[in-house]
Order: structure tokens, then sequence, then C-alpha cells
């Protein structure tokens, strides 16, 4: 518990000359859920690629289990637990439904039926190919995949964008059910209210760095900076 | 005669696309999954050949150069890829013509030293080395018949890998989005390294079944390079099934049209691959 899964210690890292993130630090223990936030091209995402080894670090350091991750390439780091669901969300559109799932699939709490019964629209759907889902079935997938993994984290970065008020709600509720499942949880959203109810901690970027970290309530009350930074 | 001849041109216009298919579903696979343009792809063609050649003179026969093909090629090309290929995947498309252009030149001057400039026939293993009679007044040689089945097992093997085993949907998937793939967990670089073996295995399996077919010689496998870019294309880049069917219809069309138009026979694919191009260009067998 004292050793996040993964940390960020003063971080920089941006993309070519220019510099995005300026000395961000950021810890994620087991069984927390964090959120993230920031208004847009604020650095969100950069920081969750960096995290994710996607992308080099300029300055600072990034530390899995406590240990330097500097060499340890994006799969050696979503093998030791970090699923992710990116802002793309990154469906396969030439594979199945099953087998987006299966690819993923490592032995754990989360098999391809739980996934199913947790998402029926999936299991009506798990012969059509990635490209011929809706925008929230694909949603649904990448989720349902990154759960394959039976990872000790989940990363979602803009889960519930672009989808209709309904599935946010599915996507919403599977959210909270994998968090009351013990696994830690980074969400990346734009609305608001609902990452200040979920997450235990949340973190507030403006031009790549951390302006706020603290629990939401804190936030949630300081009117003047939730209107600065998140636009509310 | 007239049916039998035909029958015989077509038999010979399958045979000739489906070992244009081992070359070009390497080359596809090469291309969709790594956006590497290999134009040495030609030159493992010869390689094989070659090896052929060497293996059936120490030998007296060619049945161990086929495993010997594609095992070696298999080593072969994932030494290629795990020294030099991974480092140009992110590269420009000139880089890599140059490197793999390089390649060619490396490959052909092995050649000269190790063997000679000079053309070499191979002998059709004494086991195969009848006709079938077919019908009364037509007869096919019996190692054309086992090229065509060889080379169709290999097919189905490939479409199997491909579209129905975990690691063919990797290959798939690393092929849409390899940053995703690492994402799960799996090392796209080794699907890399696979993929680069496999090709390179059956592009010289190819040159091995291809040698007593037409002999070995220097340059052998640059017209084979040529057609099989035009079977990618014409396939749709990175579609095995795709690269399946344009390989036959290639192999048709260039052995049929040689037999029976041979004033038009040079172009017809060129003009199928530009049409293609202009009106299909994710390829002739492309869904939607
Ligand atoms: N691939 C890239 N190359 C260059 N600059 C980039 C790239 N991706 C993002 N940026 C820049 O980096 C900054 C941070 O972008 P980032 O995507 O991390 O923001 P974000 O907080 O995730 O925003 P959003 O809420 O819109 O998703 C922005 O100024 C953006 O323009
Ligand atoms: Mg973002």
């Amino acid at each position: 518990m004292n050793v996040p899964i993964i940390e960020a210690r003063d971080v920089s890292a941006g993309y070519g000359a220019s510099q995005v993130l300026r000395g961000v630090d950021l810890a994620i223990h087991a069984g927390e859920t964090i959120g993230l936030m920031g208004r847009n091209g604020m650095g969100k995402t950069t920081l969750i690629r960096t995290l994710l080894g996607l992308l080099p670090t300029q300055g600072g350091t990034v530390l899995m289990d406590g240990v330097d991750a500097a060499s340890e390439p994006a799969f050696r780091r979503a093998r030791r637990g970090i699923a992710t669901v990116p802002e793309n969300r990154g469906v396969f559109a030439g594979l199945s439904v099953t087998e987006n799932l299966r690819l993923a699939a490592r032995p754990g709490a989360w098999s391809e039926q739980r996934v199913l019964s947790q998402f029926p629209r999936l299991r009506e759907r798990h012969r059509h190919r990635g490209n011929q889902l809706s925008g929230g079935e694909q949603q649904m997938l990448a989720i349902g995949r990154a759960l394959m993994t039976n990872p000790r984290l989940l990363v979602l970065d803009e889960a519930t964008e672009g989808l209709a008020p309904l599935v946010r709600d599915e996507i919403w509720h599977t959210i909270r059910l994998v968090r009351d499942s013990g696994i830690a949880v980074v969400v990346v959203d734009k609305t608001v209210s609902a990452v200040l109810s979920l997450a235990d901690r949340v973190t507030v970027l403006v031009k790549g760095g951390v302006v706020y970290t603290g629990d939401p309530q804190t936030l949630r009350e300081d009117a003047a900076l939730m209107h600065r930074h998140l636009g509310v | 005669m007239q049916l039998a001849g035909l029958f015989a041109q077509v038999l010979n216009g399958l045979q000739y696309g489906l070992l244009l298919f081992l070359i070009s579903s390497g080359l596809t696979l090469i291309f969709g999954v790594m956006r590497v343009i290999n134009l040495a792809h030609g030159s493992l063609f010869m390689i094989g050949a070659y090896l052929a050649y060497a293996l059936a003179g120490i030998t007296g026969s060619l049945w161990l150069a086929l495993p010997a093909a594609v095992a070696g090629g298999a080593l072969f090309g994932a030494a290629l890829e795990y020294t030099l290929f991974r480092r140009f995947r992110e590269r420009e498309h000139l880089d890599q013509v140059l490197l793999t252009f390089a390649l060619i030149l490396l490959f052909e001057e092995a050649r000269s030293a190790l063997v000679d400039n000079q053309f070499h026939s191979v002998a059709i293993p004494a086991m195969l080395d009848f006709s079938v009679r077919v019908t009364a007044d037509f007869a096919y040689s019996a190692y054309r018949i086992a090229v065509l089945g060889i080379c169709l097992g290999v097919a189905a093997l490939m479409f199997i890998g491909v579209e129905r085993t975990r690691v063919g949907s990797a290959i798939r998937a690393a092929a849409e989005n390899a940053e995703m793939v690492d994402l799960l967990g799996i090392d796209a670089r080794r699907l890399h390294t696979l993929v680069f073996a496999v090709g390179t295995a059956l592009a010289m399996l190819a040159g091995a079944l291809a040698a007593p077919l037409q002999s070995v010689y220097p340059g052998m496998g640059d017209g084979f390079l040529i057609i099989s870019f035009v079977v990618v294309v014409i396939g749709g880049l990175g579609s095995i099934a795709g690269a399946f069917w344009a390989a036959l219809l290639i192999g048709l069309i260039d052995t049929l049209g040689q037999a029976y138009v041979p004033q038009a026979a040079g172009t017809a694919i060129y003009v199928l691959m530009a049409a293609v191009l202009l009106f299909r260009p994710a390829g002739l067998f492309a869904k939607g």
C-alpha cells in the first residue's frame, strides 16, 4: 500500500522540442481512484502517455512499484498490471468483438464470460468487427478488453466523450464497479461532477503543471479554482 | 488438342500464381504490419533458389532444400528484422528503399562470389520426374502438380494462421495499431520479427520450388519482385486473402496472355494495376 503502483516524480515530457509537462508529481496507489482534470490541451493525455511508457520523459522519473521504469517499454508496464482505455478507444477495427477481447486475456477474475455479462450488448455483437460497432459499443469493448487483462490499475482517458447519456451512465456504473472491486482507477473526463463524486483524490493540470492535488471535496468548495481551471 | 493446350496453360497459370502468392504474401504482410517496403524480397526468392541449387548439388536431391529453405529463411528473416529492419520501421520510405536496395546489391555480390554468374539448371526430383496422364491426349508434369499442392497447403496454413489463431489476430491488430497492441501487454516488436521470419521463409521456399522449373541465374528475383508488387497493390496492401486472389489472377493473365496474345501480355497486368489504383485503391477484393 505504501509503494505506489506507478508514480511520476518531477516529470517533464513533450513532443520533440515542445515541452508539455513541467515538473509533474503524481502517485497512484493500489485500490485508489484518481481524477485527472484540466481544460483542453493542458497535458492530461500527455501525462498518461508518459506514465504508460509511450512517451519518454525529458526530465524526472517514472517509477513502477518503486523502481525506475525508464527501461521498461510500454508492453512490459502493461503486463505488470496497467490497462488502458485510450482517448481514441483503440478498438481494432478489423478484429471481431471476441478477437478484441481474447487478444487481451490474462488470467484473473475478469473472464470473457464476465465481460460479456457486464456488457450484454457486446454478447449480442460478439461476431461483429470493431468497425461495425456504434461508438458506445466500441467504448464498452475498449473497457471490457482492458478488464480482460485483469489489471491492478485501469486508466480511462475520456471514456464517456461523445456518447449518449444512457451509455454514459452505463460506463460510469461500470467504472464504479471496477473501483469497488479494488482495482485502482485513473479517470480523465470532461464531466467534472462525475469525476469529483467518483475520485478519492484529484489532480488538476494547467499548462502541463499541477495546480491542485488533494481531495475532491476541498476542490469543489473552492469556487474560484473550479471556475478558473475547470470552467465550471 | 486445343482444349488440352488451354488446360495446360491454365494449370501453369495457377501454379505460377501460387508461387507468386508465396512471395507476395510475405511482402504484403511485412508492409501491412511494419510499413516497410522491402525491395530485397525478390533477392530472398533468389537466395532460396540458390540454396536449392547448392543442396541439390550436394545431396543429389531437392527434398532437403525445401525444409532448409523454410527453416533457414525463418532464421535469416528474424536476423534481418532484428538487426536492420526494426531500425527502419519509423523511417521514411526513401530510407527503406536505400536500405533494401543496398541489400539487393549485397546479396547479388554474395551470390556472384559464392557461386558464379552462370545459369544453372536444377534437376526435378527423380520421384516426381514423370508426367501424369490427365486425358487421352494430355499429360501434366508431376512436379508442377506437387508445387501446386505444396503452395495450396502453405496458403491454407497462412490463412488459418492469420485469420484463426490468437497470434494471427495479434498480427492483424499490430498492422492496425501497434501502440494499442503494446498497451495490451503484447510485445509488438516480437510480432514484427515473426512476420519477417515467415515472409522470408515463404520467399525462400518459393525460390527453392521454382529452381527446377526455371533454373537459377543472376537477378532471377527481379522479375518476381516487380510482379509481386503488382499482386500486393491489386490485392490491397496488407491483405493475405487479397494477395491470394490477386496472385492467381495475375498468374492466369500473364500465362494465358503470353500463350495466346503475346503482343498484349507484357502490359496487361500493369494496365490492370493502374486501373485498380485509380478505381479501387484499397485493392480489387477489398470489402466495402
Ligand atoms: N502528438 C503531438 N505532437 C505535438 N504536440 C502535441 C501532440 N499531442 C498533444 N500535443 C500538444 O500538447 C499539449 C497537451 O496535449 P494533451 O493531449 O496532453 O492535452 P489534454 O489535456 O489531454 O487535452 P484534451 O482534454 O483536449 O484531451 C497541447 O498543447 C497539444 O497541442
Ligand atoms: Mg486528452
